[in-house]
């Protein structure tokens, strides 16, 4: 790992400002990207800015169906939430499958959103259930914020501090691991709202990074049913092809994980 | 160059390193317990977890600098007065290690999982939550037979003291 320094923020406007004064810096969350990147001397910022002890971006509330998910909440902490589990028990599963146990001990959902690997399973997540992504200066939905593969809106120095969304009628996520890595080849986020709307996002198999299939969310809204999945065409051309999955075996992931995921919501 | 302090198993500690300095680093060469292993450069193997703030972690992926001010147990913490701590007897007496290299990661871990799941654990949340930690002696058949065998013990345990 190359020199870097260290600093740890007590609130949002602290970590801005050393941000600020930073040559080349990086805010670091859990870490469990940056760090290993790091080691690997692929990231080499010249200060990191530690929130995990900013109070004001842990905790998970929920009113209603509406839900509030501080951006330095832990996968764990997003796994075992029983007020999360009682309107949205997909979002737990999903946080409960992110690498392993003590990884999910210190990943964090804003970390992992704002990091936006073309293979993590929370942007799918966000993605379909139309999500407000909330930073220190503004709100952004969702559908304006993942802009590519590890790319996102967020400006320099511009800090996610929570999610937003409500609780959808029906949702679930399921994804096919690789075997080695264990991170989504593919992952398939499904919604179902109460007025019949679907959407359908999916990670780890766009050559752009997560996206919606219109496809898949016309046929699931006139049918809710693995079924209808069936007749769908899934267009492999902007798919990933890489020496684990080819893109069309991947668009093939994709009904199948679509299918298991509207059997499991 | 940072001064941190912390409390490792127990015991308040403080040390001199740089901003870059990984935790099991500092744990190895700082403190002198050895017992926290590396076995990968990749946040893959598991042989480095201990226990922060109450949950397992792993240390070849936090800076020194991160664990400042936390309470860190490692596998040199776990046994009391003498004794095994549990998952160490059960490892013993189901033959959970061969060389040993993965064990003191894999014990860490094991204590995490019964602290979370108790005497529920079942053979496939064990197999499942092993994830992290790279085994490449055993098959992993034994670790799993310690792991139960532990949590079983240990659950019988707190409940004849409630």
């Amino acid at each position: 790992m190359y020199d870097t320094n260290y600093h740890r923020a007590s609130s949002i406007d602290e970590a801005v400002n050393i941000m600020a004064a930073a040559a080349e810096g990086k805010y670091l969350s859990g870490g469990m990207t940056l760090i290993p990147t790091m080691k690997q001397r692929l990231a080499a910022p010249s200060d990191l800015v530690d929130l995990r002890h900013i109070a004001e971006m842990k905790g998970i509330a929920v009113d209603g169906r509406s839900v509030r998910i501080g951006a330095a909440s832990t996968h764990e902490e997003v796994a075992t939430s029983a007020a999360l589990a009682a309107v949205c028990p997909a979002i737990c599963r999903l946080a409960a499958h992110i690498g392993d146990p003590h990884v999910r001990h210190m990943g964090t959902i804003g970390g992992s959103i704002a990091n936006n690997d073309p293979a993590a399973d929370y942007p799918a997540a966000m993605l379909a259930l139309d999500a407000v992504i909330v930073t220190d200066r503004r709100e952004i939905s969702a559908g304006d914020f993942f802009t590519g593969l590890f790319e996102t809106a967020l400006e320099d120095g511009e800090i996610i501090t929570a999610v937003r969304f409500e609780a959808p009628a029906r949702a679930a996520y399921q994804k096919f691991p690789n075997p080695a890595s264990r991170y989504a080849m593919t992952g398939v986020f499904v919604v179902r709202r109460d007025d019949g709307g679907v959407r359908v996002a999916v990670t780890g198999a766009g050559s752009d990074g997560v996206f919606r299939h219109p496809g898949l969310e016309a046929a699931l809204a006139a049918n809710w049913s693995p079924d209808a999945v069936a007749n769908v065409m899934v267009d492999a051309t902007d798919l990933l092809s890489d020496l684990h999955a080819s893109a069309a075996y991947r668009a093939n992931l994709v009904k199948v994980m679509t299918k298991r995921a509207v059997a499991a919501a | 160059m940072a001064k941190i302090t912390m409390t490792v198993n127990g015991r308040q500690v403080s040390g001199l390193c740089d901003d870059r300095t990984l935790l099991v680093h500092f744990i190895r060469e700082n403190l002198g317990l050895t017992g926290t292993h590396v076995g990968c450069d990749t946040t893959q193997c598991g042989a480095c977890v201990v226990d922060m703030d109450g949950q397992s972690v792993k240390s070849c992926s936090i800076l020194a600098v991160q664990a400042a001010g936390s309470s860190i147990t490692t596998i040199e913490g776990l046994s009391a007065n003498g004794e095994l701590h549990p998952v160490q007897a059960a490892f013993k007496a189901h033959h959970g290690l061969q060389c040993g290299f993965c064990t003191p990661g894999m014990v860490m871990t094991a204590v995490d999982m019964i602290r979370r799941h108790g005497s529920n654990l079942d053979e496939a949340t064990v197999r499942a939550e092993l994830e992290g930690n790279i085994c490449r002696c055993t098959g992993y058949h034994n670790i799993v037979q310690a792991i139960l065998a532990a949590a079983a013990e240990m659950g019988g345990a707190r409940h004849a003291a409630e």
